[in-house]
């Protein structure tokens, strides 16, 4: 959960992005390259494709204590797997909806397309969207009693491998 | 039957007279209803915006949000009221907190500008509302052999707006020929007539008109025809002084597209405003076979 | 199972510890992460250093380490470097992962105590994906050793020769009847002034007569199936109306053609050929093409003269397009570019006013056998111009048409400048923004055309006219431009306008490119895989791009750029076999119920149905690892190697800390 210890400091919202490998996430090396500055509330993911978004990785993002999930790859056309994107884009829309009958409103997910080349664009979305999911507080997403631990509790063979040393 | 709300501008009322009496005559011709917009207001020229914009759009917005009171769609006959009304509501559209500010000081008349009112020229209602197969139905006397300089002159076409063509327009020499008569090769079509450079810049308008002027000679333009009143004081009215200043011996009648759209169809010229020109274009019209025909024939 | 995890965070001299206290990172990682199976957490100042790979391989042989994270930059740039000092170490290079900490957290956040925890939370996050990492063995298919060259201008031939010149077998596919590409159009060329034919003809009889190349023109390729190593291509040769076999190439049959067509292509619309026709005399393949769309046989049914003359027989009006099938390892596209439409800018006449031409039309015009003979002459044919104005920039550094600058004009506009003063002694004015002569003998050039006595025109044109205002411009095309050096405003009158139009992608590039798996950018040019360091390369492999295609550039580039691409195929050929990424899908088999949704998400045809067991299966070698039938299976059947969804879930549980939560509340 997002750490809300003191009414004085301003609330700072986790953002968990997913870039794909080819567009997105070269637009954020772009902007670390030419040193652009961004919020430091996103924290992100490579996938090769934002085709390979599966909508459970967004859940358990909400459920692991994020407030807002940014999801980015290609321009519509420009996906490096001919056209994976709009099958992102279309379980994005899917997704957001039933968010919102979960109770988590539509501004805490958003769905990006940037090039290789956009990263002053991708530097200005992501500081929109950290602004945008700081003006909606924290999500306060219950992790446990009523049986939601259960729910949302990680399959056996998904357990985190515990390792003993 | 089109309606229109009809925006005159302050210049229709005297110097362009004859512009606002062949609007109506034609436009009645063709079936178009024209309303006046009551208590209208000066929409600012040209030189209002450089010196208060704020209540220049407030002006300007007053008209316009009068108008949506009584139609949809307003049309002017002078290029700088249409630029100045089009534009304002686009910015206003755009702009939504100014439209709330200007909204706040309309509130005191009881008027609100919502932004959906749709602005015209005058020759749009006729090249584009009106079909060109209407038109040549109205006309009874083409006006065969007349070579026409078609002006556009420059406010109407800039500041571009949509995808319209604003280097080769051709909808102005369509419609005169739709009326018979045949439009020149005029390259300088689009080029300002120096606007208001008259009052602040005199010599460099002269140039201006002179280039304007020689351009439709050159062309072997019989008459120039536009669709704006300041253009067509400017290449008319001044015709003198460019020869003085340049030796020259220009003698081109400059008349509103609506005069001789009125021509074609019949309407008597007295009542098209014919007969208040500095240059009198009866040498031209009266060389058109079919007018001579007719009983009443222009006199000045 | 123990994992036995080695963490290095890098300094990157200041570049990251100026801003993350790196050693605090790998401190903490020893610390909190130990029970997660950490044994080791070192900082160190340049990890892809020898030195620092030294460690990592020194750490993996001693303490016998089963997983590797590296904190440094980004993937791209150093994971194969990485990768690699595990494998000299005997680690499997899959299990070791590189997270960045470099271009997403030092340099782009400013608060170092912010910036440092931020870069705790991606090592965590590292750490988690990595304990699921699983051993992969790259892929290796086997090359195919011939390549198919899509466009036959120089580029596509110096590719073609090359690699036909080392041994191995090419295949050259050219829409056009013959090949030479623009090239053959010019007349000379610049810095040189070499006469273009003469020195791209032997190329391209070379490229007809070389026993390793099979060149098709009249043709286009219509579809390609297969991956790096192992493409089909299937190509559509259109139908000539001439039997090759039989054809002499003696032109009998387009002399006695009596149909006169404007050529637009190759004469750019100032000459005419015939119906059926050779495009020019020293075309490759010499025979000719039958223009069906304006042939009277085709459109009347009478005529044939072409088939009454031939002294063969060749001429067969039955003749239909042929579809053939090739087996490729490596495809290189070198399709070129298209001429900026100048009709676009109406300001300068061109189509309006008889004397404007466009660069093309007058490199055929001083070509010695285009539609004047060499003669430069306006539209009548016939009166030299006494003056000349040469307009730059036409299309180019314009943000209402083009933003880039097509890098050949100015040298083109020179050139033109040059044979207008030699063949007519002409008064000439190029109005340019800057010259830009930058190869090498252009700037030489540009001085030599100062000496000649060109005036050069600082200043983009406003518009060419033949509305004149003074009797001495009547007649005459006045351009009108502001001097920029001397801050007036100018009306220069001339005969002949030329604009030196800019050079654009070909209409259709992004359905070729779309055809071969690669994408256009914004402006239209294919993309390659690095701007500075892999130019022909693009992201796709097995095919590379060559010449203008990849943007802008003049012949010494293009021949460059298509001797580059001919290396890469014929480096890969030479190894016989190429080692592809593991990334790939697989499906279990117990797990799906045969649904076949992942079949048509597949934008590679890469999962196959099998209707015996009623279950899909992926192709490996098609495969190209996105990951969307991963996200998409419903019964969760379908894994995917280095992207599973347990890696990314660990990923996302390391990163919101959970991990460490986790820990702390189970005791030690």
């Amino acid at each position: 959960m997002s750490e809300q210890t003191d009414i004085n400091k301003p609330f700072e919202p986790v953002i968990i992005g997913f870039t794909c490998n080819w567009c997105s996430y070269r637009a954020a090396d772009m902007a670390g390259t030419a040193r652009m500055k961004y919020s430091p509330n996103i924290r992100l993911i490579r996938l090769m494709c934002s085709g390979r978004l599966d909508p459970t990785f967004v859940l358990k993002a909400f459920a692991g204590g994020a407030d807002g999930v940014m999801i980015t790859g290609c321009h519509p056309g420009d996906c490096h797997y001919v056209e994976q994107n709009y099958k992102a884009l279309r379980r994005f829309i899917i997704l957001k909806k039933t968010l919102q009958q979960f109770g988590i409103e539509a501004g805490r997910i958003k769905l990006l397309w940037a090039s290789a080349a956009e990263g002053a664009f991708f530097t200005e979305e992501v500081n929109k969207f950290v602004e945008q999911v700081r003006a909606l507080g924290p999500l306060q997403w219950p992790t446990s009693g009523g049986g939601l631990e259960k729910m949302f509790a990680v399959p056996e063979h998904m357990l985190v491998k515990e390792v003993t040393v | 039957m089109k309606e229109y709300v009809y925006f005159p501008g302050c210049s229709l009322e005297k110097i362009a007279i004859s512009y606002h009496l062949s609007a109506v005559e034609t436009t009645q011709k063709l079936g178009i209803k024209l309303t006046e917009l009551e208590d209208w207001n000066c929409c600012g020229a040209t030189a209002y915006f450089h010196v208060d914009e704020l209540l220049a759009y407030t002006l300007t917005a007053r008209n316009l949000a009068m108008a949506e009171k009584i139609g949809s769609e307003i049309v002017a006959p002078c290029s700088a009221c249409y630029k100045n009304m089009y534009f304002t509501n686009v910015h206003l559209n755009e702009d939504p907190d100014l439209a709330e500010h200007i909204n706040e000081a309309l509130q005191e008349d009881n008027l609100s500008f919502s932004g959906k009112m749709v602005v015209k020229h005058l020759i749009e209602v006729f090249s584009n509302d009106v079909s060109s197969e209407e038109i040549k139905s109205k006309v009874i006397y083409p006006l065969s052999g007349l070579r026409v300089a078609t002006y556009y002159g420059c406010q109407i076409l800039r500041p571009k707006k949509d995808h319209e063509d604003v280097e080769q327009p051709h909808y102005f020499e369509d419609l005169m020929s739709a009326i018979g008569a045949t439009p020149v090769d005029f390259p300088l079509k689009l080029t300002c007539c120096g606007g208001s450079l008259l009052i602040s810049s005199r010599p460099a308008a002269y140039s201006m008109i002179h280039n304007l002027l020689y351009d439709a000679q050159r062309a072997q333009a019989d008459v120039i025809a536009t669709a704006c009143p300041l253009c067509q004081v400017n290449l008319e009215c001044y015709q003198q002084q460019v020869n003085q200043e340049f030796g020259t011996h220009f003698a081109i009648p400059v008349v509103y597209f609506t005069q001789l759209i009125g021509l074609s169809m019949g309407i008597p010229p007295k009542k098209l405003g014919f007969g208040k020109e500095f240059l009198s274009p009866k040498k031209a019209i009266d060389a058109i076979k079919n007018i001579k025909s007719q009983e009443e024939v222009i006199t000045q | 199972m123990t994992e036995k995890i080695g963490v290095y965070v890098c300094h990157c001299g200041t570049n990251i510890a100026g801003i993350v206290d790196v050693e605090d990172v790998a401190k903490w990682a020893a610390e909190k992460l130990q029970r997660r199976g950490v044994v080791i957490a070192r900082d160190y100042k340049f990890m892809c250093s020898s030195l620092g790979q030294e460690l990592i391989e020194k750490d993996i042989k001693e303490l016998g380490l089963t997983r590797v994270v590296v904190a440094a930059c980004s993937p791209h740039l150093h994971e194969k470097t990485f990768r690699n000092a595990c494998k000299n170490a005997g680690l499997n290079p899959y299990l070791c992962e590189l997270v960045s900490i470099r271009e997403q957290v030092s340099w782009v956040h400013t608060d170092k105590v912010v910036a440092t925890e931020k870069s705790k939370a991606i090592v965590s996050g590292g750490v988690e994906r990595v304990i699921w990492h699983e051993p992969l063995e790259p892929l290796r298919v086997p090359i195919h050793p011939a390549t198919l060259v899509v466009g036959g201008g120089i580029a596509g031939i110096q590719a073609a020769l090359e690699i036909a010149d080392a041994g191995y077998h090419v295949y050259m596919v050219e829409r056009e009847p013959s090949i030479g590409g623009h090239m053959a159009q010019f007349d000379k060329t610049f810095p040189t002034l070499d006469c273009s034919a003469c020195i791209l003809t032997p190329k391209m009889v070379d490229v007809g007569n070389h026993p390793n190349i099979t060149l098709l023109t009249w043709a286009e390729v219509t579809n390609v199936d297969g991956y790096v190593g192992n493409f089909q291509a299937t190509i559509r040769q259109k139908a000539r109306c001439v039997n090759t076999e039989l054809c002499t190439g003696c032109g009998i049959c387009w002399e006695k053609c009596p149909k006169k067509v404007i050529d637009d292509v190759f004469e750019a619309g100032l000459g005419k050929r015939k119906a059926i026709y050779t495009p020019f005399p020293q075309a490759v393949p010499r025979y000719p093409v039958l223009d069906k769309a304006n042939c009277t046989y085709f459109l009347k049914g009478t005529c044939k003269a072409c088939e009454k003359f031939c002294p063969t027989g060749a001429i067969d009006f039955t003749q239909q397009d042929e579809f053939l099938q090739i087996d490729v390892g490596q495809i290189i596209l070198a399709t070129g570019w298209d001429l900026f439409d100048v009709r676009r800018m109406p300001q300068y006449g061109y189509g309006r006013l008889a004397n404007v031409f466009t660069s093309l039309e007058f490199e055929r015009l001083s070509n010695a056998s285009g539609p004047t003979g060499g003669k430069i002459v306006l539209r009548d044919g016939v009166t030299p111009p006494a003056s000349v104005a040469i307009v730059h920039c036409v299309g180019s550094r314009d943000k209402n048409y083009n933003p880039y600058c097509s890098s050949i004009c100015c040298m083109q506009s020179l050139k033109f400048a040059h044979l207008v003063h030699e063949r007519t002694g002409a008064e000439v004015y190029n109005c340019y923004i800057d010259i830009r002569t930058p190869s090498k003998g252009y700037e030489e050039f540009y001085q030599r055309l100062l000496e000649e006595g060109t005036h050069f025109i600082r200043g983009k044109v406003a518009e060419v006219t033949n509305a004149y205002r003074t009797p001495e411009e009547e007649g005459k095309l006045i351009v009108q431009v502001e001097d920029t050096l001397i801050g007036k405003q100018r009306r220069i009158p001339v005969d002949m306008v030329i604009l030196s139009a800019g050079l654009e992608p070909r209409h259709d590039a992004k359905e070729v490119g779309r055809l071969f798996g690669i994408s256009c950018s914004a402006d239209g040019w294919y993309i390659e895989r690095h701007p500075k360091l892999d130019p022909v390369a693009t992201m796709t492999d097995g095919v590379y791009i060559a010449g203008v295609v990849q943007g802008p550039k003049d012949i010494p580039a293009s021949v460059a750029q298509g001797a580059a691409a001919a290396a890469r195929a014929l480096g890969k050929i030479q190894q016989k076999e190429v080692a592809m990424e593991p990334i790939r899908a697989t499906i279990n088999e117990d797990k799906c119920s045969g649904c076949r949704m992942c079949n048509t998400l597949c934008p590679f045809n890469a999962i196959l149905f099998h209707e015996d067991k009623m279950v899909s299966e992926v192709n490996p070698a098609l495969c190209q690892g996105c990951g969307t039938c991963v996200a998409a299976c419903p019964a969760g059947a379908i894994s995917g190697t280095g992207f599973s969804n347990e890696q990314i879930l660990a990923q996302l549980d390391g990163l919101l800390l959970l991990n460490i939560k986790r820990l702390e509340e189970i005791p030690a």
